[in-house]
C-alpha cells in the first residue's frame, strides 16, 4: 500500500520505538500534524516555544537513554532549535529533529518561512539530511535514528519538505543500515586493554577521571566495579556525575573550575590517571601544561578526535567506555593474580582522605536571620528525597551548586547543558524526563536569570501535567557572571543585576501551576516537603543570599590546584 | 608542514560544504583544494593541501573521518607520491618580449594555449615549485590573470 510522506515519517517513529515527540506546528508540518491523530501510541507534546521542544527532546534522552524527537516548522521554527541543538551536540545526546521545509520547487527562492536549516546546522549536527525524494525517505529516517545512538552519539536533523510529506509512496522500512564513510570502532585493542591492566596494578597513585561517556555508554557499573574491586580513586566531569556513587569513600567529587580539593590535588599527584569517556575540556583542565603532569594518560574514547586533542596521551584506545572496561576488569582479574603484581594503595587513600576533611566542599553558614544560603537549598533538597530523584540544572552558579552539594548515585540523574551551557535548559529537559517518568520526582534547580529563558514551557507542564518542580535560588543577580565581575573586574556589576524581576508565585498561579516563596531558612524544609508533595508543577521562588560565590574556584587559564577557597 | 590529503567522498549536495566549514569551524588552513568525480558513481575525490603541526593534521584527518560523508582519508605526505598541480597564466606579451617569453615557455615545457595581440595564455602543469618559478620569470613581463587548479596527488606504485 503506498503512504504519504507524513506517513511514512510517523510509520517510521512508530518502528523506532518513539512513544513521545516534543513538538511546534507551522505550515510546513501540518500534513505531518494532520495524521498524528492517526498514530495514537505515539504522544505528541505541544510546546510553547521550540527551543523547549528540542530541550525536552533532550532532557528525555539524557534521563532515558532513548533517542529524543523534536518535530518543528520551517524557517523560525527550525532556527529557533539551533540553540538546543548544539547544546545536544555539545554534550552527544542522541536526538532526532524533524524540521518541515518549504516545498522542493521554491527551495532557493526566499520563500515564505524558508531557511537553509541543514546548511545552518551543518556544524552543530552529527549528520543532517534534506529529503528531497520520497522514495529516500524511510532509509534516511532510520539512519537518523541510528546515527542518533551509534559510536558518539548526537543530534541528526532531517528536513523534509511539505511537497515530500504529501508524495505517495510504498512503505518499506529497512531493516539494516550501510554506510560505507560510518564505521565507529567498540572493541577495546587487547593489547592495549592489557597494558592499561600492568600499568594500573602498577601505580601508586592512580585517579579514574571519567565523563559523560561512561553515562552514555552505560559502563557506570563496570567502572565502579573497577574502582571498588582495586582500590581506585574517581572523579569526574560534570557530566559524568552520576556514573558512580557519589556517597562512596572512593569518590573525590567533580574536577576542574569549580571542583573538589580533592579532585583537583589527586589528578595533580596522580601517577596514572584512566581518562574515560572524557574529553578534557579546558573547563576541567585549567592550565593545560601543568594538568596531570606527573601521569601517565590512558584515554578511553568513542570519538577518535577527542584523543590527542587537548593533551599528550600515553595509551590512546578508541573503544566504547562500557567494553573496554568490561575487557579491563577481566584483564585485570588475571594481571592482579600474579605475584607483586599490585602496588597497595593505602597510603595514598589516606592522603586523600585527609585532602576530602581538610577541604571539603563548604560555605559560610548563614548567619542568625540573614538570607538563605543558595548551597543550603541543593543541601536540603538531596535531605528530603535522600537522592532518589532526576535533577535538571540551568545555568551558571545554580549548576555548580547542584553539582556540588547533591550526592549523585545513579546514571542519569543530573541533566545539565554542560559543553554548551545553556541556560534555559533546565526546565524543558525536566519536562521532556517528566515525560519519560510520570511518576517520578523531577526537579530544576534554577537561577532567577536562567529560568526566564524558557519559562513558557510552565503552559507545556500544567497542560500535559507533568509536575515538574522548579526551585528558584533567586539571588536578583546573573550570579555567575556578577560572581566574575566581583573577583575580576572591579566590581563592575555592569547588566547582571535583575531589578525587575517577576512575582515568580504570582506567574507560576497565572499559569495554572503552583506558586511558594520561601524567605527564611526555617521555612525551606516544609516548604520544599510541601512542593514535592504537590502533584502538580511548582515554583518554589526561595530567596537567597544575593552575593554568595560559588567556591572552589580556579581563576580561568590558572592551574587546577590553584584554588580559590571559601 | 604542508600535508597532501587525498579525501573520498560521497558526491552528494553540501559535501564540499562538511568539508570546507570542519576547516573553517575548527580553524584550519586550506591551502589549496581540488575536487572532482571518480570512475566510481558517486564518489568524487578531493585532494586537499593544508599546513600545520603534527597534532593538527592528525586531528585534521580524524575529523574528516569523523564526517559520515567521507569514506577514506589517505595522508599523501607519508608515502612516495607523484603531485601535479595545472595552472593558466595571462601574461603581457608586447613585441620584442614575445620570444623569451616563448623560450621559457619552451624550457618549462608549458603550452601556448590562447594567443592575443599582446599578450599570451600559457598552460602549465608541474609541481607547486615549478608554478612559482614560472610566475616569478613571467612577472616581469607583467602577469595580467592566473587561474590555478589546486594539487592533485596520487600514490607511487614503487614504494
Amino acid at each position: 500500500m503506498e503512504l504519504t510522506g507524513a506517513q511514512i515519517l510517523l510509520e517510521s517513529l512508530g518502528r523506532e520505538g518513539v512513544d513521545v515527540i516534543f513538538g511546534f506546528p507551522g505550515g510546513a508540518v501540518i500534513d505531518i500534524y494532520h495524521q498524528i491523530p492517526n498514530y495514537p501510541n505515539l504522544k505528541h507534546v505541544l510546546v510553547r516555544h521550540e527551543q523547549g521542544a528540542i530541550h525536552m527532546a533532550d532532557g528525555y534522552a539524557r534521563a532515558t537513554g532513548k533517542v529524543g524527537v523534536c518535530l518543528v516548522t520551517s524557517g523560525p521554527g527550525a532556527t529557533n532549535t539551533v540553540t538546543g541543538i548544539a547544546t545536544a551536540y555539545m554534550d552527544s545526546i542522541p536526538v532526532v529533529i524533524i524540521t518541515g521545509q518549504v516545498p522542493t520547487p521554491l527551495i532557493g527562492n526566499d520563500a515564505f518561512q524558508e531557511v537553509d536549516i541543514v546548511g545552518i546546522t551543518r556544524p552543530c549536527t552529527k549528520h543532517n539530511y534534506l529529503v528531497k525524494d520520497i522514495n529516500t525517505l524511510a532509509k534516511t529516517i532510520k539512519e537518523a535514528f541510528f546515527l542518533a545512538q551509534s559510536g558518539r552519539p548526537g543530534p541528526v536533523l532531517v528536513d523534509l519538505p511539505k511537497d515530500v510529506q504529501q508524495q505517495l509512496c510504498t512503505f518499506n522500512y529497512p531493516k539494516k543500515v550501510s554506510l560505507r564513510g560510518y564505521n565507529p570502532h567498540y572493541d577495546p585493542n587487547v593489547k592495549q586493554v592489557r597494558k592499561v591492566a600492568e600499568l594500573l596494578c602498577k601505580a601508586k597513585h592512580p585517579v579514574i577521571y571519567a565523563g559523560g561517556g561512561v553515562i552514555s555508554s552505560s559502563a557506570s557499573k563496570d567502572l565502579t566495579r573497577l574502582a571498588q574491586t582495586y582500590s581506585i580513586p574517581v572523579t569526574a566531569t560534570l557530566m559524568g556525575l552520576g556514573c558512580f556513587p557519589g556517597d562512596d569513600p572512593l569518590w573525590l567529587g567533580m574536577l576542574g573550575m569549580h571542583g573538589t580539593f580533592a579532585a583537583n590535588h589527586s589528578i595533580s599527584n596522580a601517577d596514572l590517571i584512566l581518562a574515560v569517556g572524557a574529553r578534557f575540556d579546558d573547563r576541567v583542565t585549567g592550565k593545560l601544561s601543568e594538568f596531570a603532569s606527573k601521569a601517565t594518560m590512558v584515554h578511553i574514547d568513542i570519538d577518535p578526535t577527542s584523543i590527542q586533542k587537548n593533551v599528550r596521551v600515553d595509551v590512546p584506545i578508541v573503544a566504547d567506555c562500557r567494553l573496554f572496561m568490561e575487557a579491563l576488569n577481566k584483564e585485570m582479574a588475571d594481571v592482579s593474580q600474579l605475584e607483586d603484581a599490585c602496588v597497595p594503595r593505602d597510603k595514598w587513600l589516606a592522603q586523600i582522605t585527609e585532602w576530602k576533611t581538610k577541604h571539603p566542599v563548604k560555605y559560610k553558614p548563614a548567619v542568625k536571620g540573614g538570607p538563605i544560603k543558595p548551597q543550603s537549598v541543593v543541601e536540603s533538597i538531596y535531605k528530603l528525597t535522600k537522592g532518589d530523584c532526576i535533577i535538571s540544572t540551568e545555568v551558571g552558579q545554580n549548576q555548580m551548586w547542584a553539582a556540588q552539594f547533591f550526592n549523585y548515585k545513579k546514571p542519569r540523574t543530573l541533566l545539565t547543558s554542560g559543553g554548551l551551557g545553556t541556560m534555559g535548559f533546565g526546565f524543558p529537559a525536566a519536562i521532556g524526563a517528566q515525560a519519560a517518568y510520570p511518576d517520578k520526582l523531577v526537579i530544576d534547580v534554577a537561577g532567577d536569570g536562567s529560568i526566564q529563558m524558557c519559562i513558557q514551557e510552565l503552559a507545556t507542564a500544567v497542560c500535559y501535567n507533568l509536575p515538574v518542580k522548579i526551585v528558584i535560588l533567586n539571588n536578583g543577580f546573573l550570579g555567575m557572571v556578577r560572581q566574575w565581575q566581583e573577583l575580576f573586574y572591579d566590581r563592575n556589576y555592569c547588566s547582571t543585576c535583575l531589578d525587575v524581576a517577576p512575582d515568580f508565585v504570582k506567574l507560576a498561579e497565572a499559569y495554572g501551576a503552583a506558586g511558594f516563596r520561601v524567605t527564611e531558612a526555617k521555612d525551606l524544609d516544609a516548604t520544599l516537603k510541601k512542593a514535592f508533595a504537590t502533584p502538580k508543577a511548582c515554583i518554589v521562588d526561595v530567596i537567597v543570599d544575593p552575593e554568595e560565590n560559588v567556591y572552589p574556584m580556579v581563576p580561568a587559564g590558572k592551574s587546577i590546584t590553584e584554588m580559590i577557597l571559601v | 608542514m604542508r600535508h597532501i590529503l587525498s579525501v573520498l567522498v560521497e558526491n552528494e549536495p553540501g559535501v564540499l560544504s562538511r568539508v570546507s566549514g570542519l576547516f573553517s569551524g575548527r580553524g584550519f588552513n586550506i591551502e589549496t583544494l581540488n575536487v572532482a568525480p571518480t570512475l566510481e558513481d558517486g564518489v568524487s575525490i578531493m585532494t586537499i593541501t593544508t599546513t600545520g603541526e603534527e597534532q593538527i593534521i592528525e586531528q585534521i584527518i580524524k575529523q574528516l573521518r569523523k564526517l559520515v560523508t567521507v569514506i577514506k582519508v589517505v595522508d599523501l605526505t607519508e608515502v612516495k607520491n607523484v603531485e601535479r598541480e595545472m595552472m593558466l597564466l595571462k601574461v603581457a606579451a608586447e613585441e620584442g618580449k614575445r620570444a623569451e617569453i616563448l623560450r621559457i615557455v619552451d624550457v618549462f615545457r608549458c603550452k601556448v594555449v590562447d594567443v592575443g595581440f599582446d599578450e599570451l595564455t600559457i598552460e602549465v602543469t608541474g609541481t607547486q615549485d615549478k608554478l612559482i618559478a614560472l610566475i616569478n620569470l613571467m612577472q616581469r613581463f607583467g602577469i595580467k590573470e592566473v587561474a590555478r587548479a589546486g594539487a592533485v596527488a596520487m600514490r607511487r606504485s614503487m614504494q
